[in-house]
């Protein structure tokens, strides 16, 4: 009877799969922080790393044989296709693994995951990308992104801060980034043992004052540790910015990246797939987010 | 909808014309109490139960399943060895199968879980009509009865099951069968009436559920949470027994020797200390007060934003389960300031 068989599906689950990390080699260990490398990734498969498109402030699910899965976001841009560049920070299981792994090493990637930045709502606007911290980790893709279309933004400014000079992540690139003259970038540490550094000391909310901000016409893209949220967001609400237009990176546990394990849940929604990029309305309306 | 009718004593026939195609599982008394297992007979069988102790999900996302073989030079091969095995679900109550329909959402859209789906349209469900017992409250949580997610479904009217028959597959079921079943009549749609009539006054367990996340918001800061949180024991026996909890963690293993492992995933609980914790030692959810405030609030909260309907089918499960007596009917009835209501 031929309907008992219709009943079992034979198709391989391999089809479609989106737990399925495919493999990427290590094309490159930049030691940029103690602790806070940054790898530089290439799909193994070619058809695989020339259609792979991404939005800034996704994220993606690494694998490290035999250590697990975790979610990392992806620091490059897509403007520069081909490779992906992930800021991965030495702190578990799996990153630990990464670390005692080298150049054309293979490991399991899979992603783009989460909403990225609302980039077509962003253009025609000026943007402030304000990070602490590894929070430049995420906005690093934004950044770019924005300055390769630089004709479809107003005014464009960064601040970042970071402890001191030697934790400033991609420091050489952003310093460069303060010649120019078709931007506002602002660097701040809280100390300077060095003593060679030549941009601002203090405190990360003190660039404000260094800057000149629309409320009305800005989107402010946010991220860092929860000091960083509470005095920024202070200063974006004393300047009356409107709570959508103020737009925050966060981070969860994460296992399966496509909404379905629940771990990043915070209050209604899950990281994952409804962020990681929230809004400040967002937050004050999900219980646990910030 | 075709409807016909099967003599209860042409049951074991019916079930050994069916065991042809398939093995069939059915709740087997166990200890006074019931889960699902395969059959060797047709009369381990209980139809007339009050609940599993676990419920169906078991059978589509598994306590323990492998995802992923590790081989090196292959990288991670999919595992589908024992996504073939084809069953029968037979007696499944209507809680459960709204819970499973629920749960066809959740790894559906986007993203679809290909082993939850794959097993899904492997397994047939036959679905029964059950009587409520003190721990029900279905017909609050509007799972009292189910219009899909069965193959055939079953309504005890005495001497007789009248069998809806919902999918073109239980329509081959019967047309296996086809001498069984016979044509309902004027009288069999009486007795059904009846049937449903007994059925709804047999509950004694009520909560309204129609403002719900209001009520939840209103209550976010309430100190019920806390006293939860006290009390609660963080075992996460609820989450296991819960047909529609359906976290998981995923974790690699690796064969000692060789660089070779298997990535598998296992059943988890929000109520876990480890559910929120993140590399690093940050705990989003450190309190046990806001674990169990957070599963409450996303089954009778979040899905109801996500999916339009909380995920609490009202199967009992979890008060008969709880090992320190929280009761959700109890928790939401004091969150409505209706704690008089309902308990005798």
């Amino acid at each position: 009877m031929l309907i008992a068989d219709e009943k079992t599906v034979k198709t391989p689950v391999l089809a479609d799969n989106p737990y399925q990390p495919h493999l990427a080699r290590i094309v490159r260990i930049f030691k940029m922080v103690p602790d806070n490398h940054l790898f530089t990734l290439r799909f193994e498969d070619q058809w695989t790393a020339e259609r792979f498109k991404h939005r800034p402030g996704q994220f993606m699910m690494l694998s490290v044989p035999g250590a697990g899965e975790a979610p990392i976001s992806i620091s490059s841009s897509p403007t520069r296709p081909g490779v992906l560049e992930l800021c991965v920070r030495r702190v578990g299981r799996v990153t630990d693994a990464l670390y005692r792994m080298q150049t054309n090493d293979v490991v399991g990637l899979r992603g783009p995951y989460g909403n990225g930045f609302p980039i077509e709502t962003l253009i025609g606007n000026d943007l402030l990308i304000v990070a602490g911290g590894l929070g430049m980790a995420p906005l690093r893709s934004l950044v770019w992104w924005a300055l390769d279309h630089r004709d479809k933004f107003k005014k464009i400014t960064l601040m970042y801060g970071a402890k001191n000079p030697a934790e400033m992540l991609y420091r050489d690139e952003l310093v460069s980034l303060a010649d120019r003259s078709d931007m506002q970038c602002l660097l701040i540490v809280d100390r300077d043992p060095t003593g060679q550094w030549k941009h601002h000391v203090g405190l990360l909310p003190t660039l404000f004052d260094h800057a000149d901000i629309n409320p009305a016409t800005t989107y402010a893209a946010v991220c860092g540790p929860p000091v960083v949220y509470k005095y920024i967001l202070q200063r974006l609400l004393a300047l009356n910015f409107s709570k959508d237009r103020i737009l925050m990176s966060l981070e969860r546990r994460m296992k399966c990246g496509v909404g379905k394990c629940s771990h990043c849940s915070v209050g209604y929604k899950y990281t994952c797939i409804h962020g990681p990029i929230f809004t400040y309305w967002d937050a004050i309306n999900l219980p646990e987010l910030v | 909808m075709k409807i016909v009718k099967i003599p209860k004593k042409k049951l074991d026939l019916f079930a050994s014309i069916l065991r042809q195609h398939w093995e069939i599982h059915a709740p087997v008394e166990q200890n006074g109490r019931y889960a699902f297992k395969p059959l060797t007979h047709w009369s381990e069988a209980r139809l007339h139960y009050n609940r599993t102790i676990l419920p169906p999900k078991k059978y589509f996302m598994p306590p323990r399943e492998t995802m992923f073989h590790y081989r090196e030079g292959k990288g991670y091969v999919p595992a589908q060895e024992e996504l073939d095995q084809r069953l029968i679900l037979f007696g499944v109550h209507p809680c459960d199968i709204y819970a499973i329909n629920i749960l066809d959402e959740v790894f559906g859209g986007k993203y679809n879980d290909p082993y939850f789906q794959t097993r899904r349209k492997n397994i047939g469900i036959i679905g029964v009509d059950c009587t409520p017992d003190e721990h029900c409250f279905c017909r609050s949580m509007r799972a009292d009865t189910v219009e899909k997610g069965f193959d055939l479904f079953f309504t005890d009217l005495g001497e007789e099951y009248m069998t809806l028959v919902g999918t073109s597959l239980g329509d081959d079921m019967v047309l296996m069968a086809a001498p069984l079943f016979e044509p309902i009549t004027a009288a069999d749609i009486q007795k059904y009436k009846q049937v449903s009539s007994e059925k709804r006054q047999a509950f004694s367990l009520d909560v309204e559920i129609h403002d719900l996340p209001e009520i939840f918001e209103l209550e976010y800061k309430s100190e019920i949470w806390d006293e939860l949180g006290d009390q609660c024991l963080s075992c996460g026996s609820c989450s296991m027994v819960c047909p529609t909890c359906y976290c998981y963690d995923v974790a690699d293993t690796v064969e000692l020797g060789s660089k070779a492992g298997d990535r598998v995933r296992t059943w988890d609980s929000c109520l876990f200390h480890t559910h929120a914790l993140v590399a690093g030692g940050e705990n989003f959810r450190e309190k046990r007060s806001s674990r169990i405030k957070n599963r409450f609030y996303h089954k009778q909260r979040g899905m109801v934003a996500e999916y339009g309907r909380p995920s609490c089918v009202g199967c009992g499960r979890c008060i008969v389960g709880c090992p320190v007596h929280i009761d959700i009917v109890q928790v939401i009835n004091r969150l409505r300031g209706e704690d008089h209501a309902n308990r005798g």
